[in-house]
């Protein structure tokens, strides 16, 4: 055996701490190590060169290359020393930078660690074989989780490319939050005038199925090769035949919360949360309407045109197939009466949330564009905005910035001197103004200069009523005073938070989240859009906080990304899967019992007898079943037994101290 | 060293031994009373065998590298697929093989790559927990857990705290298990 071992200096990240050229050289005292080398950057254009030139040279036929994680570069060099003519099965990382040398300070501490694990990683590639990866057809259908912005631009690049694209969505309808709001900043464009001809277009699509008021229930499968159940929840109206004419709603006599409205007047228990819904079709919630409540009533059956209330609709789950999954789920706002009982916990009726205050505006939510106090009904001389409510603020759990408050709550501010008459005065109390995208700075400059908003840096401590006032306390660390308001009406900038269900989801889908929800990216930099699930993509807040450019500049690159994943007709599946040697099989089938994939099934033998076997397409190389065979007759492919014991062995070798 | 000359006697003891107490172990090795004894001798860094998966605490243990979470040196990694994978022998092998310490981790239940290996995983290393002891090597030189690959910041605490508790027993020096 000809190993060859490459050490990577990665500048000075490794280098720094790790004395890279004597490990190089000592690696050569290894048993079946007979090349040994120091690169500066072993995954640029040189460094591969390097190795493929040793291989070549020195007859390599396995290469160890100590650097930085195998979750960064195992890829890189895989392909490297296929391109250099040895199968790429036969290379080993080791970790010294990410495991060794960023985590330490003391060199030579450091350095006889990343001697340990350059061992181990040699005592592994001995035990490396040839792999050789299969083929499987894969499925090149869709599915979006998520009808707001994201979902609606990922599932139109895909369908423009000509994929079937399903867009799974909770709600009736597809828009999202973007749907709610009045404008967008810096632009002050009509949020629902971009936003509903891309929902509409979702909603005529050939290649666009819309599957709205439906859950995702369970997730199996693979890349390529997903199986997903679809909860259709019972709407109570059949829709094939609801023609969306409201009659029902305006005849409800059952008031139910409205969620689209954020809650700020009632809507009917049978709803359509607002005209230009897609699909334009009525729900009944069932915990308000009469009927289901009292049994009495079907008013909305008498008056539906069409014949489409159907009483007795129950959920109904629909499986479908995939080969790529684009998880869009947004955000919920956070929610501040818990958080913030000093701003009244929503017991002070003109204190309300940044989306509130986004339906007052809009002209077509519940009071037709007209700002007032919700305790009167007067139009408010004095408006406050209180910024980083459910953000930066580690008392409710949210230390992170939801990034899109400043600039609401500067366009809030101009809306309402728009609204209300310049003479309205507008406070904004901030911790920090951040405003980093294009154009966003010169508009809080043009909101505080032009439009006259006062910004007054520093919290606010204590929101409370006084004399049919908000009395706003807090505190100008510019000024360092204390500041009293006497508020009208008092906005809150409520942070982005984690849709409900995020995790749950994330648990169906396998993949990973922060502690906050928010989806885990494959890596920050270079694979934004991915997850550690292959064919499980993210796009917009899913993966955390974002403003609209942001988020439908990410849907279209998750767009991309599946389209290149689809482009293929075959997809080469993993190697590093479980082999069962048949003749020492005792056919328990406890690697049927345990396989979370059904990969292995029962054989018929020539002799007529079964002994357990593998299906290679469908394994996912887990290795649940090898750690389960009472016999050992199943071993991984990429991670055997021997070469796990030979890394204890080897790294527990008393080594002189160097 | 002591450890490779005494792992005969000391396989024959803990087959001859069964769950008898640690202390025929003990006497087959002539390494005197179990816990008083783990750890008498030497000053040498403690070493560690740490095994974690791919997909969770793997990813979990680069983060802290990347956010530079600063720990301490003792810990040498093995990666596996999934804590479903381990065999508890390796933990075994480890000990036999000289290890202060062995550390499993993996994803948090309900979190596995694979959907269930962890679960499988829990079952077994619950019950090598309890044989670990038995055969009398401390409760502080054997933790699994798990860690997620957003928390770096768990990584760098989980490893500091098993460490401080193995390098309070010290080295096993002398013993084979």
């Amino acid at each position: 055996m000809r190993i060859g071992v490459f050490v990577c200096h990665c500048g000075s990240n490794i280098a720094g701490t790790v004395d890279v050229d004597r490990l190089a050289e000592r690696a050569l005292t290894l048993k079946d190590v007979v090349h040994g080398e120091d690169i500066m950057y072993t995954c640029s254009e040189p460094g591969q060169a390097a190795i493929q030139k040793a291989i070549e040279e020195k007859k390599l036929d396995r290469v160890v290359v100590a650097a930085c994680s195998p979750h960064m570069h195992e890829p890189t060099f895989r392909r490297c020393v296929d391109k250099g003519g040895l199968n790429p099965y036969l290379f080993e990382m080791a970790n010294i930078r990410e495991h060794c040398s960023w985590i330490h300070t003391d060199m030579p501490v450091a350095t006889d660690k990343a001697w340990d694990i350059i061992k181990m990683a040699v005592a592994k590639a001995r035990r490396l074989e040839p792999l050789f990866s299969n083929e499987v057809e894969i499925n090149k259908d869709v599915l979006v989780i998520g009808g707001g912005v994201a979902g609606i631009q990922a599932a139109l690049d895909l369908a423009d490319a000509g994929l079937k694209v399903t867009i799974v969505e909770r709600e009736t309808t597809i828009g999202g939050v973007m749907a709610k709001l009045d404008k967008t900043f810096p632009t002050i464009d009509c949020s629902a005038c971009i936003l509903t001809p891309r929902m509409v277009d979702c909603g005529q699509h050939e290649n666009i199925e819309l599957m709205t008021y439906c859950e995702v229930d369970k997730v199996s499968g693979y890349v390529g090769n997903f199986t997903v159940d679809i909860r259709k929840k019972a709407s109570m109206v059949d829709w094939s035949k609801c023609i969306g004419c409201e009659i029902c709603v305006q005849k409800c006599p059952s008031k139910a919360p409205d969620v689209f409205n954020v809650g700020l007047e009632p809507t009917k228990a049978i709803y359509i949360p607002f005209p230009q819904a897609v699909p334009k079709r009525a729900a009944i919630q069932t915990e308000y309407c009469r009927y289901f409540q009292t049994g009495k009533c079907k008013v909305c059956e008498r008056v539906c045109p069409a014949d489409a209330i159907d009483f007795e609709q129950k959920d109904e789950i629909v499986q479908k197939r995939f080969g790529a999954i684009v998880v869009a789920t947004g955000l919920d706002v956070f929610d501040w009466e818990t958080g913030y009982p000093e701003y009244g916990g929503g017991k002070i009726k003109d204190v309300i949330s940044g989306l509130q205050y986004e339906r007052m505006l809009n002209a077509s939510g519940p009071y037709g564009g007209h700002v007032h106090r919700l305790s009167n009904g007067e139009d408010p001389k004095t408006v406050v905005f209180i910024q980083c409510v459910g953000s930066r603020d580690e008392s409710v759990n949210r230390p992170y910035c939801s990034s899109v408050c400043c600039m609401y709550t500067a366009k809030q501010a101009l809306l309402t001197k728009d609204h209300c008459g310049s003479d309205v005065e507008v406070y904004v109390f901030y911790i920090d103004i951040r405003a980093t995208g294009k154009g966003y700075e010169e508009f809080i400059k043009r909101v505080q200069t032009e439009f006259g908003v006062k910004y007054v840096r520093g919290r606010v401590s204590k929101l409370y009523e006084d004399g049919g006032k908000v009395m706003v306390r807090g505190v100008d660390t510019l000024l360092g005073e204390q500041v009293e308001i006497a508020a009208d009406l008092v906005v809150l900038a409520t942070g982005i938070q984690a849709p409900e269900g995020a995790k749950d989801l994330a648990q169906k889908l396998n993949i990973s989240y922060d502690e906050f929800g928010f989806m885990k990216e494959g890596h920050p930099k270079l694979r934004p859009v991915e997850t550690n699930t292959a064919g499980v993509f993210l796009a917009g807040v899913s993966q955390g906080p974002k403003d609209i450019p942001a988020t439908v500049a990410q849907a279209s690159g998750t767009a991309s990304k599946v389209l290149g994943l689809l482009a293929k007709d075959k997809l080469k599946t993993s190697p590093m899967i479980a082999i069962v040697d048949q003749k020492n099989c005792v056919s328990c089938w406890k690697c049927i019992d345990v396989c979370p994939f059904s990969a292995p099934e029962k054989q018929e033998q020539r002799d007529g007898t079964f002994k357990s076997h593998v299906i290679e397409t469908v394994c996912q190389g887990c290795g649940v079943c090898v750690a389960t065979c009472p016999v050992n007759t199943i071993s991984l492919k990429g991670f055997p037994t021997d070469a796990i014991l030979d890394q204890i062995e080897e790294v527990l070798q008393p080594t002189p101290s160097h | 060293m002591a450890d490779q000359t005494t792992t005969q006697a000391n396989d024959a003891a803990v087959v001859a031994g069964d769950t008898a107490a640690a202390g025929t172990i003990d006497a087959a090795s002539g390494a005197g009373a179990a816990v008083a004894a783990d750890g008498a001798a030497g000053d040498r860094p403690v070493k560690i065998v740490g095994i974690v998966c791919n997909w969770c605490s793997y990813a979990g243990a680069d983060t802290a590298g990347t956010g530079r979470f600063k720990q301490p040196p003792n810990l040498r990694l093995i990666r596996v697929p999934c804590t479903g994978r381990v065999d508890p022998l390796f933990a075994l092998k480890a000990f036999e093989k000289g290890a202060d310490g062995v550390l499993i981790s993996g994803c948090h239940p309900g979190d596995c790559h694979y959907s269930e290996g962890n679960y499988y995983a829990r079952r077994k290393f619950e019950l090598l927990e309890r044989m670990i002891h038995h055969l009398g090597i401390p409760k502080e030189r054997f933790r699994w857990t798990w860690v997620s690959a957003s928390e770096g910041q768990r990584w760098q605490q989980v490893v500091t705290e098993f460490v401080a508790g193995v390098e309070k027993l010290g080295p096993r020096e002398g013993r084979a298990l």
